[in-house]
C-alpha cells in the first residue's frame, strides 16, 4: 500500500505540474533517448560492418607479409611494400594438400589508368590465381574467369569487375575487346557479377589478370602481397593456420624465439577485434551520454527538495499517523524512482522511434542497414534510470524522515 | 488507570537558555474519561498533548501508558505507539488534499502492521458512523469544514485507538458545525472512548467532565466540570 500509495502519488503530481514535470524530466529522458539511440544504432551498425566481413566467409585465412602483433595491423596493410612472400612459400602450403585446406589464391597489386575512346578511369589491379571466384565468393556475369593454364603462361587476359565494365563499355559487350594495362593489350573474357562495395575491398572497380602476368610484365616483381586460403571448417582455422605458420617460418629460415616475418590471419579473427572495438566504441558514447543523466539526476533531486519543501505538512501528518521515518523514506525513494522510471520509459520509446526513422533514412540512401532494437540498450535503460532515482532520491528522502512531526504540522 | 503523569518536565534549551515548558506535572487518566486540558496560549497544553500523544518526550519524570513506562521509546517505538494507540483531530483538519475523503480516512491503516483486515472496508465503516457515506469519493477541498473536521475524526477513529486527542477541534469551525463536532465527541466518550480535548475556551472545556488547567507550564487547577455542556441540547443544533 505505501508502494502503490507513492506510485499513485507522483503519477498524480506528475499529471499536476505538466510543464514543470516535464522539464524536470527532461534531463533522464534525453539521456536515456541517448543511450538507446547510441545502442541501437551501435547494434546496427556492428551488424552493418560484420555481415559485410561475413560476406567473405568467415573460414578465410590471410596471409600478409610483415610481422604483427596479434591485435594491431601488419605493416602492409599500411601500403608498406614488404617483399618477403614468395609463390613458393604458398606453393608449398598448396603442396601440403591438406584436407581442411580448400583452396588458396594469391594476390599481387597494382594501379593504372584505363581508357576507351574519351573516358578513361583509375584502377586497381589484381594478379591472382585461377581460384579467386571460388575463394572470394564471387560470380561471372558473362565471359569466364582464366584458368591455370592461363596464369602459368603468362597469358594477356583480363577480368573486369562490373563497375569497371560499366563505365567504359556500357552497353557494349566488352568480351573479346582489347584493352591497354601499362602499355600491354589485355583481351577482356570476362565480367564479374556486382557484389556492392564495401569499406575493406570494391571488387566491382577492380580488374584482375593471371598472377604471373601481372607479376612478370605488369609489375616485374618475385613476391606476392597476400595470399588467401579458404579452410572447410571455421573450427579446423587453428590447425591449418600453425601447420602453415611452420611452414613459411622453415621457408624463412627463422630460429624458435625470433618472431615471424609474416601474419596469419583468420576472418574469424578480424570480426572479434573488430567487434571489440565496435563494442567500446558503443560503450564509450554510451559514457557520454550517461553525462546526461547525471545532469537529469540533479535535476531531479532539486525538483525532490522542492516537492518534500511543499509538503512539509504531510509529512508530519503521516508521522502523526504512525509513519516511521523508514516509511517517510520509502515513500519518497519511491515517488522519485517513479518520476526517474517514466521518464526511462519516455526515454526508451523515443530512442526507439528516433532510431527507427534513422535506419528509414539510413535504408532510403541505398545502405543495407538493418533496424536493431537493442534490447540491452531497453534493460539498460530501465535499469539506469531506476538507479538514477535510487541514486538521487536517496537525499531528499532522508531529508524528509528526518522532519520532528510538530515541527512538520506547524510549519504553513 | 489508561495514563499516569508523575512529575513530567520539559524544558527547551536554545544555546544557554532553558525553557522550562512543563514542570511538576502530576495526573492520572482513566480510561473512559472525557478530560479537557484548558490553558492560554503559551502555557504548555500543546506540549503536553504532544508528549502524551507520543509525539514529543519528556524531559524527565515518567509517562505510564496502560501500565508501561512510555518515557523513554525510540522513535520507531513511538511511531507505532501513535499507529496504534492514539487518535489526533487538529484545529485544521490536516487532510491531504489530493487524496480522496476515503484515502484519507485509510492512511493509518496503511501504516499499521497490526490491522490486518479489509482496509477500505474498515474505513467505509467509520465514514459511515460519520455520516459521511455520500462523500467517500471526494476531495477534502469540495467538502465543507464540518465535513472535514468529521472525516478527520474518522480517520483518528479508524485504528481503535485508545484514547483520542482534540486539539482546539471547533477553532476554524462555525459555530454549528462546532456543536456537532462537540456533539460527536460527547457521542464517542458516551461510547466509552478516552478523550482528551486541548482548549484555550472555558465554554469548549467544559463539555469535558473534567478540566485540567494550566498556566505557565504548572498545573493550577484539576477538577471535575459542575455544568457540564451538553451537545445535542444545544439550540442551534435542535432547530
Amino acid at each position: 500500500m505505501v508502494f502503490r500509495d507513492s506510485i499513485i502519488a507522483s503519477i498524480k503530481m506528475i499529471a499536476k505540474n505538466k510543464m514543470q514535470s516535464f522539464l524536470t524530466m527532461l534531463g533522464i529522458v534525453i539521456g536515456i533517448m541517448a543511450v538507446i539511440i547510441v545502442m541501437s544504432l551501435g547494434a546496427s551498425a556492428q551488424e552493418f560492418i560484420l555481415g559485410q566481413i561475413k560476406s567473405y566467409g568467415s573460414n578465410l585465412i590471410a596471409i600478409l607479409p610483415g610481422s604483427s602483433d596479434d591485435s594491431g595491423a601488419p605493416a602492409s596493410a599500411f601500403g608498406i611494400i614488404t617483399t618477403s612472400l614468395k609463390n613458393k612459400d604458398i606453393e608449398d602450403i598448396i603442396n601440403l594438400h591438406n584436407p581442411h585446406i580448400e583452396g588458396v589464391s594469391m594476390y599481387v597489386k597494382g594501379s593504372d589508368v584505363l581508357s576507351r575512346n574519351d573516358k578513361s578511369l583509375g584502377v586497381t589491379f589484381y594478379g591472382t590465381t585461377a581460384n579467386y571466384p571460388e575463394i572470394e565468393n564471387s560470380e561471372l556475369e558473362k565471359g569466364r574467369f582464366f584458368d591455370s593454364g592461363e596464369v602459368d603462361s603468362n597469358l594477356a587476359v583480363v577480368v573486369l569487375g562490373s563497375k569497371v565494365a560499366d563505365e567504359l563499355f556500357g552497353d557494349d559487350n566488352p568480351l573479346g575487346q582489347k584493352i591497354k594495362i601499362k602499355k600491354s593489350n589485355f583481351t577482356i573474357i570476362g565480367v564479374l557479377k556486382s557484389k556492392g562495395g564495401n569499406f575493406i575491398q570494391d571488387q566491382d572497380s577492380q580488374i584482375f589478370v593471371p598472377l604471373k602476368t601481372a607479376q612478370n610484365i605488369l609489375l616485374g616483381i618475385n613476391y606476392i602481397d597476400f595470399s588467401r586460403l579458404r579452410v572447410d571448417k571455421t573450427e579446423n582455422i587453428d590447425i591449418v593456420r600453425e601447420e602453415i605458420v611452420g611452414i613459411l617460418r622453415d621457408n624463412h629460415n627463422i630460429d624458435s624465439g625470433e618472431k615471424d616475418d609474416f601474419s596469419v590471419r583468420s576472418v574469424a579473427q578480424a570480426l572479434e577485434v573488430i567487434s571489440s572495438v565496435t563494442d567500446m566504441l558503443k560503450f564509450f558514447l554510451v559514457a557520454v551520454s550517461a553525462i546526461s543523466l547525471i545532469v537529469g539526476g540533479f535535476g531531479i533531486m532539486n525538483i525532490m527538495l522542492a516537492i518534500i519543501q511543499e509538503r512539509i505538512k504531510e509529512i508530519g501528518l503521516r508521522k502523526a499517523l504512525g509513519a516511521t521515518s523508514m516509511d517517510i523514506v520509502w515513500q519518497f525513494l519511491l515517488e522519485t524512482i517513479t518520476i526517474t522510471f517514466i521518464s526511462g520509459v519516455i526515454g526508451i520509446l523515443l530512442g526507439i522511434l528516433i532510431s527507427f526513422i534513422a535506419a528509414q533514412i539510413i535504408v532510403a540512401l541505398g545502405y543495407s542497414w538493418t533496424f536493431v532494437i537493442s534490447y540491452d540498450g531497453i534493460l539498460l535503460g530501465s535499469m539506469v534510470s531506476i538507479f538514477i532515482g535510487i541514486i538521487f532520491g536517496i537525499l531528499p528522502a532522508f531529508r524528509a524522515s528526518k522532519l520532528d512531526p510538530i515541527e512538520a504540522l506547524r510549519y504553513e | 488507570m489508561l495514563i499516569s503523569v508523575k512529575n513530567l518536565k520539559k524544558d527547551f534549551k536554545d544555546g544557554d537558555m532553558v525553557t522550562h515548558v512543563l514542570r511538576d506535572i502530576d495526573f492520572d487518566i482513566p480510561k473512559g474519561e472525557f478530560v479537557s486540558i484548558m490553558g492560554p496560549s503559551g502555557s504548555g497544553k500543546s506540549t503536553l498533548m504532544h508528549i502524551l500523544g507520543f509525539l514529543d518526550k519528556p524531559s524527565s519524570g515518567k509517562y505510564i501508558f496502560e501500565g508501561n513506562d512510555v518515557s523513554d521509546l525510540s522513535d520507531t517505538e513511538l511511531a507505532r505507539m501513535r499507529n496504534q494507540k492514539v487518535g489526533f483531530v487538529f484545529q485544521s483538519f490536516n487532510l491531504l488534499n489530493r487524496m480522496t475523503v476515503l484515502e484519507n480516512v485509510m492512511l493509518p491503516l496503511v501504516y499499521s502492521k497490526a490491522f490486518k483486515g479489509d482496509k477500505e472496508e474498515r474505513a467505509k465503516e467509520i465514514l459511515d458512523q460519520m455520516g459521511l457515506s455520500h462523500r467517500l469519493e471526494y476531495l477534502p477541498n469540495n467538502i465543507s469544514g464540518g465535513e472535514k473536521q468529521r472525516v478527520a475524526i474518522a480517520r483518528a477513529l479508524v485504528n481503535n485507538p485508545e484514547v483520542i486527542f482534540a486539539d482546539e477541534p471547533t477553532g476554524n469551525l462555525d459555530s454549528k458545525s462546532g456543536f456537532q463536532v462537540m456533539k460527536i465527541l460527547q457521542d464517542l466518550n458516551n461510547q466509552g472512548n478516552t478523550i482528551i480535548l486541548v482548549t484555550h475556551e472555558k465554554i469548549t472545556a467544559e463539555y469535558a467532565s473534567r478540566i485540567i488547567t494550566i498556566k505557565d507550564g504548572v498545573i493550577t487547577d484539576d477538577s471535575s466540570v459542575i455544568k457540564r455542556q451538553i451537545a445535542s441540547e444545544n439550540e442551534e443544533l435542535i432547530k
